[in-house]
């Protein structure tokens, strides 16, 4: 946001802060040991608001739960700032420092009304109102989200909306108030800042920016191309149409994690050529016409990872990998020869190195300061600087040292899978806490009190659909079928049900799941499928 | 300005003299004390002398005073270390509590003294869920795992401390299994175990089997692979097998927390087949 992709606070940050919002977020089990530093906010009197469709064992820590209906949340932010700016609860001294854009903001938020609001996302009127007269009056907030907010294909509206809100009254910028994308996987915020991202370079480095562009191809010696990249979704719509033949994935499981399951295996049987490098034989290695061995990123090879924080930190080898397997580097070094080039053998730091030399962000985090920190947060720019807790502090200086913070203006659409007589329930997914994605690496170890694949609904529909507990139930939308047990769950509202992608060699819940993506961010939507449940047999 | 055995001290006015003696280079031995937790001043280890005081004083808790005058080792503060080292020597089993030991030895402590050692903490080992081994004979009732499971860190409230006496001991709500009980095994209570009362299911078995040798280990810090927190483990590596997985208490991320996930989640690293 702003110019980096990246959270805008520090863990310690909402230790202290006054106001936690937490918005399609089950923080508790998804992210349980930043979940200790909200607690100690919590313990040190912040007050939390949670928005969840579900009842959580995160929303059960929070003074106000929003269950708001599946797919609504621009509906609801675009509410909430309605309700400040009528209120004259915006910071007009900060909108006009820092920002641009905010009269057809203001004027896009206008037909929100409370009553409105509460019609289109199933929040009382009065909820609404709180959490946005709380927000805005509060010194310090801190507002999060993860994957609630950013697996619909509206994707990247979703997090504007969010934005908006934090331009709106001022939250961030300031150590205690930020904007924070809790980050699913250990490395998923290190690998964009790599340049794992189809339209950019290491260290955020635009690939249309052609001076920026320079510095790489001067430094690796090769023409990159100014067009971005494709994104996962781009692929597999360039894999169904023809256009894309040959595939190389390295530690993914799209064939059990993608949307929409069917054609995504469809798609991936039908390249001329799959290589697929992962730590153990995946359902997609098992569709590969190459596999390569690797070793266990996290224990068994050396580099760094990045956190949800912008806090780089190392990985060590703790054991040697076995059997043929090998570190990711090698395999893409005697790969890069195989094919006829004439790379040298490289060490994990020697890569980062490079990378340092190329990324102000990471310059000055050598393996020795990080070693010795116990991790930086980027920026970093050279070895005397102490890496940067919370970003964007610029907006609040005179003069504000850069571009305006830009309000986007964001219309609410709704779920693209209707609910209808066929399909009346809503299905939304998410983790458990004992259980990892599609399970390649937690289904191998043991977990007392693992649920396992089921069907989740709510005893209002376990009521009239006449289910019980442990009853076979067969899940369909309008791709798919599954049968998965009936588990009935409290925290479930009339209308919604709630599956896991944990255990795809059980039930593979992306049979059902929709593969409509963000056109901005390539997400899909994973979280709004219309469903019925009936008993099986 | 304070005195601590002699040596005038500079202390932060909320500093606990714990804290005081360690910043001037003075050990004061701790049992129920961890810096990441509130200190519960239960063992009574720590106590120390202060001048003009009817009782010793908890180091762990009792902060410091302008002018307070400190011993850190007396004749009556070894007479109350030696008696505590002596209680829990002859009612618990201290043999995975090496610094204990070597503590009691220092301090003279002869729990022979009171007859039979051992006669009154014969609990069975409960190994109810495949993650860690609850031997409760060795439990010497610090509260820290009851402090890491609740407020200090965890926030789940699994267990505290039933009965009273010699009946006191660990337990989930009504006593149940620790699978039917509110846990959700992060180990965060096994990490803060001074006494092997709580120990992970992998180093159990092999101390059973006679395997387990820290000797030939190693101990690697790295970043959990699973969501994107960024937790340090300290990876514990014997014949390159993992065999348990730890977090550093200094870490200001994870401050030697982990959810089931990092202290558990490890099984799909495998090193070569073994020989047999």
């Amino acid at each position: 946001m702003f110019g980096a992709g990246g959270g805008t606070s520090s863990y310690e940050e909402i230790e202290t802060t006054d106001l936690i919002v937490l918005w399609g977020s089950n923080a508790r089990e998804a992210h349980p040991i930043f979940f200790h530093h909200l607690l100690k906010g919590i313990d040190n009197g912040a007050t939390m608001y949670a928005i969840d469709p579900r009842r959580t064992a995160s929303t059960a820590w929070a003074d106000h739960w929003l269950g708001i209906d599946v797919g609504s949340d621009i509906a609801l932010a675009n509410t909430i700032a309605c309700e400040i700016i009528a209120q004259g609860l915006h910071n007009e001294a900060f909108i006009a420092h820092a920002t641009t854009g905010f009269d057809e903001y203001r004027a896009s938020v206008e037909p929100w009304t409370l009553e409105e609001g509460e019609r289109v996302t199933g929040v009382p009127a009065s909820s609404i109102q709180d959490l946005a007269h709380a927000y805005a009056k509060a010194e310090t907030a801190q507002l999060l989200w993860t994957l609630g907010i950013t697996e619909h294909y509206t994707a990247a509206d979703n997090v504007f909306a969010l934005i908006n809100l934090a331009l709106l009254t001022g939250h961030v910028g300031r150590y205690g108030s930020g904007l924070v994308p809790l980050r699913g996987q250990n490395n998923v915020q290190g690998g964009g800042d790599m340049g794992a991202l189809p339209n950019k370079l290491p260290g955020g480095q635009d690939v249309a920016d052609d001076a920026g562009r320079a510095r790489f191809e001067a430094r690796w010696g090769v023409e990159l191309s100014a067009e971005p990249g494709w994104h996962l979704a781009e692929m597999f719509d360039a894999m169904e149409r023809g256009d894309l033949h040959t595939l190389y994935i390295i530690g993914e499981n799209p064939a059990q994690s993608e949307a929409d399951g069917e054609k995504a295996r469809h798609a991936l049987k039908s390249l001329d050529c799959l290589v697929v490098q992962d730590i153990v034989m995946t359902a997609t290695a098992e569709l590969a016409d190459v596999v390569f061995p690797a070793a266990v990123g996290w224990a068994e090879s050396e580099g760094t990872v990045t956190s949800s924080e912008r806090r780089v930190q190392r990985v060590r080898m703790a054991v040697t990998p076995p059997g043929e397997a090998r570190d990711d580097i090698d395999i893409l070094v005697a790969l890069a020869n195989r094919l006829g080039h004439d790379w040298p053998a490289t060490t994990a730091e020697e890569a980062w190195n490079e990378l340092r030399s190329l990324s102000s962000w990471h310059a000055g985090m050598s393996y020795e300061r990080l070693e010795a920190l116990g991790g930086l947060q980027w920026p970093c720019p050279d070895e005397s600087h102490p890496g940067s807790k919370f970003l964007h502090a610029r907006l609040w200086e005179e003069p504000s040292g850069g571009p305006a913070a830009p309000f986007t203006v964001v219309e609410w659409r709704p779920p693209i899978d209707e609910l209808s007589d066929e399909y009346p329930i809503r299905l939304t997914t998410g983790r458990h806490l004992d259980s990892f994605n599609t399970g390649v690496q937690s289904g191998r170890s043991h977990a007392p009190r693992r649920k396992g694949a089921t069907i989740d609904i709510s005893p209002e529909d376990a009521e009239h659909l006449a289910l019980s507990d442990g009853d076979l139930a067969r899940v369909t939308s309008r791709r798919g079928s599954v049968v998965a047990p009936v588990a009935v769950e409290t925290g479930l509202r009339d209308g919604l049900a709630f599956m896991t992608l944990h255990y795809p060699d059980e039930v593979d819940v992306n049979v059902l799941t929709l593969d409509t993506w963000d056109p901005k961010s390539g997400t899909a939507e994973f979280k709004a499928t219309a469903v019925r449940i009936e008993l099986e047999g | 300005m304070i005195s601590i055995d002699g040596v005038d001290v500079q202390a932060p006015v909320d500093a606990t003299i714990l804290e005081a003696a360690a910043k001037q280079g003075t050990e004061v031995p701790t049992l129920c004390y961890l810096e990441t937790l509130t200190a519960a001043s239960t063992c009574r280890l720590c106590v120390v002398e202060v001048e003009g005081a009817r009782v010793l004083a908890p180091g762990c808790s009792r902060q410091v005073e302008e002018g307070m005058v400190i011993k850190t080792r007396s004749p009556r503060v070894d007479r109350a270390r030696r008696m505590v080292l002596e209680l829990l020597a002859s009612s618990v089993d201290l043999s995975l509590a090496p610094e204990l030991l070597e503590l009691a030895e220092e301090y003279g402590a002869a729990p022979e003294r009171f007859g039979e050692v051992r006669a009154q903490v014969q609990l069975p080992v409960n190994t109810d869920n495949g993650l860690y081994v609850q031997d409760l004979s060795k439990c010497v009732l610090c509260y820290r795992c009851v402090s890491a499971c609740g407020d200090d860190a965890q926030h789940t409230y699994a267990i505290s401390v039933t009965d009273r006496g010699f009946g006191a001991a660990i337990s989930t709500e009504f006593g149940v299994a620790l699978p039917d009980s509110a846990c959700v095994f992060c180990g965060n209570c096994v990490a803060v175990c001074p006494t092997g009362a709580l120990i992970v299911t992998t180093e159990y078995d092999m101390r059973q089997a006679g395997t387990w040798d820290e000797e030939l280990q190693t101990v690697t810090r790295t970043i959990c692979a699973y969501c994107g927190v960024g937790c340090n483990l300290d990876v514990h590596v014997q014949d390159n097998e993992i065999v348990k997985v730890t977090s550093p208490f200094d870490h200001e991320v994870t401050a030697g927390n982990l959810c089931i996930k990092g202290r558990f989640g490890w099984s799909h690293v495998s090193g070569p087949a073994s020989p047999d």
